[in-house]
């Protein structure tokens, strides 16, 4: 697997996924190391929503552990996952949809607010500088992904694009220690997914691990340190984008010819 | 002078009884007043977090019994044996208002922990089921209720401190003003609580649940919250109504009532602050009105038609319509759900130049 001998960050030990006689993940293994970018691809249907969904403590695990930083996720319920430094995106709304822009990422905020429900009802000072100061933050991750000029358009009402890059703010809003990414750049055009790519270049530089699933594999191929390739709820393929490139197990599955033209 | 609107609303609502002289008017306007307050609450649960509680008149119910129960006193057998009874003497009604809201918070408690993990039709059925229980309790728990009887002679709430002398509620004016107060308090409260982390906490269950558990927010804290605050308020005004009118009957928990209250929110414009008020006045005044001169089937026809009216040409309620309005005379973007926001009023603003709104606010 991994070069690192560090113990992972993220770590998937034999997971399988069943619904009744239907085995969507029949029994995956493999890790996210600090400071990595790792992207799971696979053709549809291959289980990557569900591995996804796995991860992130959506979905308990018919078997097998994930272990985030030590900790077993399905010991945690779903809203404590983002407290322990995992959160993820979604693939199709991933904002709220009648709030405005400033308001996603405020809201997103959530975990950085201590303020108790007596300090809020009395409207005490305290409480009143943490909302300031949560104010303040969200222009700092509105600047850091580049939509600060939208801070007060309508989550609903933006471009395509611009929507799923809100989606990431609201997701580094909480914090993250890793980031999980659910096709993030579907539907974008090619300079927004060009765009995407430096975006998720300065993510990285500010400490955060990613796992991405995504289809765009010139996105997949450009920025990601390793690529787990997984196949019928099988994985068939982990390593870097090179060794993925040339696996003919991995052309035979899914990419085909079309790798030899991305290279 | 920022704050001359609400001034002016306040002297307006205050000196009501001094030139309200007619009695009936002024009944007309606490027992509107205390179905707002019932709206206010159902609001917060409605509108904010999204959840339909189609039994909201349990609450109010339950604080009217709860409260009367207290300041009557009771004396009843209880289930295992035919000797211990359990007794309460008569306590002062200002207790009973506080043991009615603190009772009903506990029915929202068990209502809000009993549903957490079910949401939409199924809330509304659990809500549903709950007052038509609670219903069939107070009609035949006849020892404690007196059933279909009612519970009568209620006293109504007063003071009695050092220095202050001794003063019984009797009159509508009095009972006014106690409604005024709870429904001023409701509303600073709530809107604290909607404009801040834990709001935006029910709005983003509202709007997105599994986004909202994903950046950590614990989407059941906030709903068993809003479904206590919301019943606890409901009873609250429940207690206040025994008081007042100072006879209840199990008929308080016909489902008729949660249906008012429902308009109220939806007509004045759900998740909205202003919303209940405006579709609670229009809603309390719209039969008053009508009673002059047409007969009772007529007013209960151009009730509903009203009511479709207004779903049907303003969708999301009058408030916000009305808002929406005045943002595009005025040009300045519209607020939609969220209500205003002092806080943010100045970002608003600037939005063509965020760095202008950047300083601290």
């Amino acid at each position: 697997m991994s070069a690192t001998n560090a113990k992972p960050l993220l770590s998937i030990e034999h997971v399988a996924v069943h619904f009744g006689g239907l085995v969507a993940i029949a029994d995956m293994n493999f890790d996210v190391h600090e400071g990595e970018l790792v992207s799971l691809i696979g053709p549809n249907g291959a289980g990557k929503t569900t591995a996804f969904n796995v991860v992130t403590g959506f979905m308990r695990p018919t078997k097998g552990e994930v272990h985030f930083r030590g900790t077993a996720l399905h010991k945690l319920k779903p809203h404590e996952v983002a407290g322990v430094g995992l959160v993820r995106t979604f693939q199709r709304t991933s904002l709220f949809t009648t709030n405005t822009v400033f308001e996603n990422v405020l809201t997103g905020l959530h975990l950085s607010g201590k303020a108790s429900t007596w300090s809020t009802l009395m409207a005490l000072p305290g409480m009143r500088r943490e909302e300031a100061k949560l104010r303040q933050a969200v222009w700092e991750v509105l600047d850091f992904v580049g939509i600060a000029h939208y801070a007060n358009e309508l989550g609903g009402a933006l471009p395509y694009g611009a929507q799923r890059l809100l989606g990431v703010a609201v997701a580094l809003a909480a914090k993250p220690k890793l980031l999980l990414l659910d096709e993030p750049a579907a539907g974008m055009n090619a300079s927004e997914t060009a765009d995407f790519m430096h975006l998720l270049a300065k993510i990285r530089k500010s400490g955060i691990t990613i796992l991405l699933v995504e289809h765009d594999m010139p996105l997949v191929m450009g920025v990601s340190d390793r690529i787990v390739v997984l196949n019928y709820g099988k994985i068939i393929a982990n390593g870097t984008p090179a060794e993925i490139q040339s696996n003919p197990e991995v052309i035979r599955a899914y990419l085909g010819q079309g790798i030899k033209q991305h290279a | 002078m920022k704050n001359l609107p609400t001034i002016a609303w306040l002297a307006f609502l205050l000196t009501i009884p001094l030139w309200l002289t007619d009695q009936y008017y002024l009944h007309i306007v606490i027992t509107t007043g205390l179905f707002i307050i019932g709206a206010m609450s159902l609001n917060l649960l409605l509108g904010y977090t999204g959840q339909l509680s189609l039994g909201h008149v349990a609450f109010f119910g339950i604080g009217a019994y709860a409260s009367a129960l207290t300041s009557l006193g009771f004396d009843i057998p209880v289930f295992w044996n035919d000797v211990d009874r359990i007794k309460l003497a008569p306590l002062h009604p200002a207790y009973g208002f506080l043991v009615g809201a603190v009772v009903a918070g506990l029915c929202g408690f068990i209502v809000g922990r009993l549903s957490f993990k079910i949401r939409g039709a199924y809330f509304v059925i659990v809500t549903i089921s709950f007052a038509e229980v609670t219903r069939l309790v107070a009609l035949n728990w006849i020892d404690l209720t007196q059933g279909p009887l009612a519970l009568s002679n209620i006293p109504p709430l007063g003071y009695n401190l050092p220095g202050l002398g001794e003063n019984v509620f009797w009159s509508k004016t009095p009972n006014y003003y106690l409604v005024l107060g709870l429904a001023i308090i409701a509303y600073v409260l709530i809107r604290r609580v909607v404009r801040s982390r834990m709001g935006r906490a029910m709005i983003a269950l509202r709007e997105n649940e599994s986004l909202a558990t994903s950046v950590g927010i614990d989407v059941t804290r906030y709903l068993v919250f809003a479904a206590v605050a919301s019943a606890a308020l409901a009873g609250a005004a429940g207690s206040l109504y025994a008081h007042y009118i100072r006879i209840i009957d199990p008929d308080i928990f016909l489902f008729v009532y949660t249906v008012t209250m429902v308009i109220m929110v939806v007509t004045g414009g759900k998740g909205t602050l202003a919303g209940p008020i405006v579709g609670g006045v229009i809603f309390g005044a719209l039969p008053v009105g009508l009673r002059e001169f047409a007969p009772p089937e007529a007013q209960w026809i151009v009730y509903g038609i009203a009511m479709v009216l207004i779903v049907f040409f303003l969708p999301r309620g009058i408030v916000p319509a009305v808002s929406d309005w005045w943002h595009r005379k005025t040009g300045s973007p519209p607020r939609h759900l969220r209500g205003d926001d002092d806080n943010n009023k100045a970002a608003a603003a600037g939005a063509p130049l965020p760095s202008a709104t950047r300083k601290p606010v």
